[in-house]
This record gives structure tokens, sequence and C-alpha cells, in this order.
């Protein structure tokens, strides 16, 4: 069953596909960024895929590699009871387009990816910090993130929220 | 049947009054931050019993309180709302920095963790330890009752952070 959804995602994104790996009964199909959003679009409303649950969206940083951010989407179908995984390598910028509209849950997971990583999700319709206050500089899972923070050595000044 | 006046009067200043009152009626604001927090839960309970020493009354909010114990992690999204209770509270008021991350930021050299809450409000006693044993936050509590007893009305402490 699940062959059969790889073969019908063949079919129609062949060429953007770069590769498709299975690992331990795990798909992943790496994505070119000019197609992803129709991809998992296609993904999520095609009667037959009906990858109709987003478990998890996260980024990663290839320090030192070209394009060096990589954005990955956990998928779920609750009807096929089949799990897909998507990847995508941003291409040069750390820009891509929201899949917020797809799934609500993308919402938060993109202001969480975009506050680790500034990866910025365009036509997000609320993107901003959500773990990390407002005033925050910097991106901390960004490999060349220093642990202790850039001003680790200043006295920390705290700011009441009308000061901000 | 006269009463015997000078067995019944004791002389003394009214600062020391004063502070012999405070002393014993320490009440805690209950602010619990990470694991910490357990530690004075338990300090509460019949075995270490803290009300022993007029300090049993945990208030949940800031005007009813004389002392705040910052048990746990500070994190920098945590410090306003940290400074802002401080605020809150009535004077005289007074700090415990209880456990290591309170202290001195404990392990977490990290760029999300407050390096000592002493960087944003004023501490009077520091407790080390991961996490300190209930008993230490009654000799806390002894140190600050010290504390206290020797405060002068005329010098009172810095109300927001130097």
């Amino acid at each position: 069953m699940i062959s059969d959804k790889l073969d019908k995602i063949i079919k129609n994104f062949g060429t953007y596909i770069a590769a498709i790996k299975e690992e331990k009964g795990e798909r992943t199909i790496l994505v070119k960024p000019e197609a992803h959003k129709e991809l998992l679009r296609f993904l999520r409303y095609d009667e037959e895929m009906s990858y109709d649950m987003l478990i998890d969206l996260c980024g990663v940083d290839y320090l030192g590699e070209n394009p060096r951010f990589e954005v990955v989407y956990l998928l779920r179908s609750m009807r096929d009871g089949d799990r897909l995984r998507v990847k995508v390598r941003l291409n040069g910028e750390d820009e891509i387009e929201t899949v917020s509209d797809l799934w609500r849950a993308a919402d938060w997971l993109e202001r969480e990816t975009y506050d680790m990583f500034g990866i910025r999700f365009r036509n997000h319709p609320d993107l901003r910090r959500i773990l990390l206050s407002d005033d925050f500089s910097g991106h901390p899972l960004r490999k060349d993130f220093p642990a202790e923070g850039f001003d680790f050595d200043k006295p920390f000044e705290v700011k009441l929220e009308e000061e901000i | 049947m006269g009463v015997d006046i000078e067995r019944n009067i004791v002389v003394t200043s009214i600062e020391k009054l004063v502070n012999w009152g405070r002393k014993y009626s320490v009440w805690p604001l209950t602010f619990g931050l990470a694991c910490c927090a357990l530690e004075f839960i338990v300090a509460g309970s019949a075995t270490i019993d803290m009300a022993r020493f007029g300090s049993e009354v945990a208030r949940p909010s800031p005007r009813q309180a004389d002392l705040m114990l910052v048990a746990g992690t500070l994190t920098k999204k945590m410090a306003p709302m940290v400074k802002r209770i401080y605020e809150q509270m009535a004077e005289p008021k007074w700090v415990i920095a209880f456990g290591s991350c309170a202290c001195t930021g404990g392990i977490f050299k990290s760029y999300n963790v407050v390096q000592g809450v002493d960087q944003i409000i004023p501490v009077d006693v520091y407790v080390p330890g991961c996490p300190p044993r209930p008993e230490s936050f009654l000799t806390a509590l002894i140190k600050l009752q010290e504390k206290i007893e020797k405060e002068t009305v005329k010098e009172r402490k810095l109300i927001t952070a130097p």
C-alpha cells in the first residue's frame, strides 16, 4: 500500500524529487525547494495519500555545507496509519514557504523553527519568537551560536513588559 | 493584692521589639521555579516543620509575603516576572536564593539562564546545593532571622537592585 503511494508520488513529482530513502521501514523523500509546497499539499489533500497529521516540523543546520539549512516534515496518515518523512534543503537563502495553511499544527512548529534556526517561513500568519524573549539576539540551535550566548560576560539586564 | 510592677515590665527599644516581631513571622512567598521547590515543600512538612520558626504561612500573593524564596533555575524569559513579583512585595522584604541555579546559574552555563538571581534582585541569603536539603532552608531561615535582628530603622534595604 505504501509502495503504491510512493509510485504515485514519483509519477506526479518525479522531476522534483532528489532522492527516496528507505531504512528500517522508514521512508524519506528528499524534495527540491521549488516544489515542496505542491508536494506537501498533494500529500495532505490527495484522496489516496491523506497524510492529514503533521507530527513534527523541525530544522537542521549543516554548517559548512551549501545549502546550509534543511527543514524536515514528519507526516502521518490517520486513515492508513503509515508515516512519511519529507526533507527539503533550502536553496541558499534561509527562507521557505509556510505550510501552516495545510496543517494548523505547523503554525507554532514553524515559529519554533524560526526561533531556533532563523529560518523564515514566507506567508506565515504570525512569525515571531515562541520560546525565547522577543529581544533575544541570535538563533541558539545554529551550529555557530556559542552555547553561552553572545553577551554571557555582561550583567543581565531584565526588562519588564512595558519597557520592551 | 498589689501588682508586682518590676517583674512584669521589660524595658527595650522599639527597634528591637519590631525586629523581634518581624523575625518570628517571616511569611514566605511560594515561588518554585524548578526542582528545588520540592525541597521547600518538604520544609513545610511534619519532619522538618519550618512552622517552628514562625514561617509556615506560605502566601500565594506577593502583597502578603515578606520573604521571596527563589527556588530553582531562573530562565531569562522568567526574569521579568520575578522582578515584577519582587517589586509588588511590600516592604520589608527579603530574598533567599535557594539552590545552585538561583545562586550562580548552577550547571546551566547557557544562553537562556540568568547566572544568579542577584543580577536582577538583591539577595540576602544564598543556599548552595543541587538541590539543597530541606534542613538547609531552615539554616537559611535562621541566618535571615539573625540578619533581621540586626537591622535598624534608619538603614533600610534598597528597594530595587543596584
